[in-house]
């Protein structure tokens, strides 16, 4: 679809990330220390630091994300909601505390207490790095997915804004800044959200079964089904004008054969886009798609429903969900077809039942094909305690027990939001007004169906969001480089001077990095990414985290391999999963070497195996044991 | 092992069973999921909301039992 920019929306944005970037630049003034810069002085009061994290955790991928599978999904995308909640409890029953009391600045500061090893220093601020640039690919697309409808550029213009923006923040300001940024946005994230809510179940639902047509099967002056339409369900028709529309067969639920519209979009060779065999123009373009075909009873519309009364109306309903089919051309042209996929409201709330669900093998006898849900479950409940730019976070706060109650008031915070995310994802999905082509923008466009101002204030949080999230990560990097790296790799201790300078040039880097990934993954639903920077990071160093605070056997070199085996292991399984095949590579995802496309189940333990048998074999070794 | 890091490793426990019993029942039985307990709601809504409920519950359990709260801290640092 083609997006036109809002003026009201653009002067709401721009007021909001100008009062956010004046503000950081305030509060920044005084950052000049190292302390300073990376803990901001440990001087953060508990309920603004706990307020914060939430700031950080809920991220682009949770706002965009999360709300976006939800609404193309159903109850799979409310999973991650689940998971990603659940691995707050990691953090504050094992791992707040302990990372307090033993740490500094960064996560290997707390790795590093005991052995005082270079070796740990490096690969825990290598593992750093990597899961936070991982991070930061979905934080630059939902940038970049944002702008897009909100100012009317392309998605490259908004990864670049964002990416020119944050690395300001970051290289004038340090973690005070960061951390107030984190908690004005995370407070507003969770008040507009409450809003958007009440607004959702203040509406109600509407059926609106002639949105999109039906017809029965028998029609005349069909088009030959040649190339790539031979032998697919699919029936074009040439319409007047020179349009053609394609209709898919389907059997109806008396078995009969009818006819759903199905929207076509095909890219040429030159990069024209045709919309329904016609250019695509302001006129011409594919239609908003998220619409219920029918209601319990008959009903046209239900008025305001409650919090339970909302699921009960969804439950007894029929809704038009939209799956695609990609065909390529002899020419070079590719067309994506969209079609209705007529889905009972009962499937849209349960794990794997959707019909586009990652997790159908649920449902089937083969344990293996279990295995792709059970593994993601797991990497986002190990996941949480082990992300840097959280773990960093700790050290802003003064002591144990305000590590304590921060994490507490985070888990109010994101539990609550996560509440809410079902319903604005299954809100977005049935408002008419989703963009079929692309899953994140279904919180802002929700927000659109509901008025202007709120899109433009949804619009202009979502987009401070990444900009937090964002600066979080870049500190946590540029924190690893000169701290952890450039810290040991030099001879002479480094002046808190050179440090920050360090950190400050690292930032830069770092970011034009991230700036570049999120033009090259556009494509990717922002959420997801994320899940495979859970796993990277849960399998890296959870591992090493958790056993050297519980076991006395850990020794420095079975935290090295660790880390390092956790950390290729998770990335490669990546890498050659099927999903990747498909999504980044645009292979056949059955040509994939790996079984499944979430490596947690297999690589989180390995991680924990690896550590135990390379202490017990170098504890023996050096008599440490 | 602190008292603290006792009590948190309890109510991690307990937590541990909750979301196993979660991902558990999706994988093996996911049909149960489909049972309308409460409210005409199925139970996978339910009990999604349930687990964050839950953690939320567990944790503010935690902040309540743990001693070292601000002035206790004060307390054992003068201590020793």
């Amino acid at each position: 679809m083609i997006y036109e920019a809002s003026m009201l929306a653009v002067i709401v944005f721009f007021l909001f990330v100008g009062f956010t970037l004046g503000l950081s630049f305030f509060l920044g003034r005084k950052a000049k220390s190292s302390q300073g810069y990376f803990a901001a002085h440990g001087q953060i009061p508990w309920f603004v630091n706990g307020v914060a994290f939430a700031g950080d955790y809920l991220s682009a991928a949770s706002f965009l994300g999360i709300c976006g599978m939800i609404a193309f999904y159903g109850y799979d995308g409310f999973l991650y909601s689940i998971g990603f909640l659940a691995g707050w409890i990691v953090a504050l029953f094992v791992i707040a505390e302990p990372m307090k009391r033993l740490g500094k600045f960064t996560f290997a500061d707390a790795l590093d207490a005991k052995f005082q090893s270079r070796g740990i220093r490096i690969s825990a601020g290598i593992s750093t790095l990597a899961v936070s640039i991982f991070y930061l690919i979905p934080q630059m697309v939902g940038a970049g997915v944002l702008v897009t409808p909100l100012l009317g550029f392309p998605h490259e213009v908004g990864v670049i804004l964002v990416g020119t923006t944050v690395i300001l923040i970051v290289v004038m300001a340090g973690m005070v800044s960061t951390t107030w940024v984190q908690f004005l946005k995370g407070s507003l994230l969770i008040v507009f959200s409450t809003i958007l809510t009440v607004m959702i179940l203040a509406r109600g639902f509407e059926a609106k079964p002639d949105a999109f047509a039906s017809r029965d099967a028998n029609v005349a002056d069909q088009l030959p089904a040649d190339g790539v339409w031979a032998d697919k369900p699919y029936v074009r028709i040439k319409q007047e004008g020179g349009k053609i529309a394609v209709w898919r067969e389907e059997k109806d639920a008396a078995g009969k054969a009818v006819l759903l519209e199905a929207q076509t979009l095909t890219k040429m060779d030159n990069g024209d886009i045709f919309i329904n065999g016609l250019l695509k123009s302001k006129e011409n373009q594919l239609k908003n798609v998220g619409t219920i075909k029918s209601l319990p009873e008959g009903k046209k519309k239900t008025g305001p429903v409650g919090l339970f009364g909302f699921f009960r109306e969804i439950q007894e309903s029929e809704i038009i969900l939209w799956g695609k089919e990609t065909l390529k051309h002899d020419d070079g042209s590719v067309t994506t077809v969209y079609y209705q996929q007529p889905t009972a409201g009962s499937d849209v709330l349960l794990t794997g039942t959707h019909p586009q669900s990652k997790f159908k093998g649920v449902h089937s006898d083969d344990p293996i094909n279990k295995l792709n849900f059970i593994s993601l479950m797991l990497a986002l409940f190990c996941g949480t305690a082990s992300l840097p730019h959280i773990l960093i976070r700790y050290y802003t706060v003064k002591d144990e027990a305000s590590a304590r109650k921060s994490t507490i008031v985070a888990i109010a915070t994101i539990g609550f939001f996560y509440v809410l995310t079902l319903y604005m994802g299954l809100g977005a999905m049935t408002s008419g007004s989703l963009d079929v082509t692309n899953s994140n923008m279904s919180a802002p466009l929700l927000a659109n169906s509901m008025g202007e101002w709120l899109f433009a204030v949804i619009s202009a949080i979502a987009f401070t969001t990444v900009l937090g999230t964002v600066s979080g990560l870049i500190i946590a990097s540029a924190g690893a480089v000169a701290h952890d790296l450039v810290g040991t790799f030099s001879r002479k201790e480094l002046s808190d001077h050179q440090q920050v300078r360090i950190a400050k040039i690292a930032s830069v880097v770092v970011g034009v990095i991230a700036i570049v990934l999120g033009i090259l993954f556009k494509e990717l639903n922002v959420g997801y990414l994320v899940g495979w920077a859970f796993s990277v990071a849960a399998s890296a160093n959870l591992p090493a985290l958790i056993m050297i605070l519980f076991w006395k056997k850990t020794t420095s070199q079975g935290v090295i391999t660790a880390i390092i085996v956790g950390m290729v292991s998770s990335l490669g399984w990546i890498l050659l999963s099927g999903d990747t095949f498909a999504k980044v590579y645009e292979l056949d995802a059955s040509e994939a070497p790996m079984p499944f496309s979430q490596p947690g189940i297999v690589t989180i333990p390995l991680g924990f195996a690896t550590l135990v048998v390379v202490s017990l074999l170098t504890g023996r070794k050096n008599g440490t044991a | 092992m602190n008292r603290d890091a006792r009590i948190g490793m309890t109510l991690f426990s307990v937590y541990l069973v909750l979301y196993g019993g979660f991902v558990l029942v999706n994988a093996f039985a996911a049909d149960w999921m489909e049972t309308k307990p409460i409210a005409g709601v199925n139970l996978a809504v339910l009990s999604g909301f349930g687990l964050i409920i839950a953690a939320l519950v567990l944790a503010l359990v935690y902040g309540l039992l743990c001693k070292t709260g601000f002035e206790q801290q004060s307390d054992e640092e003068v201590d020793g």
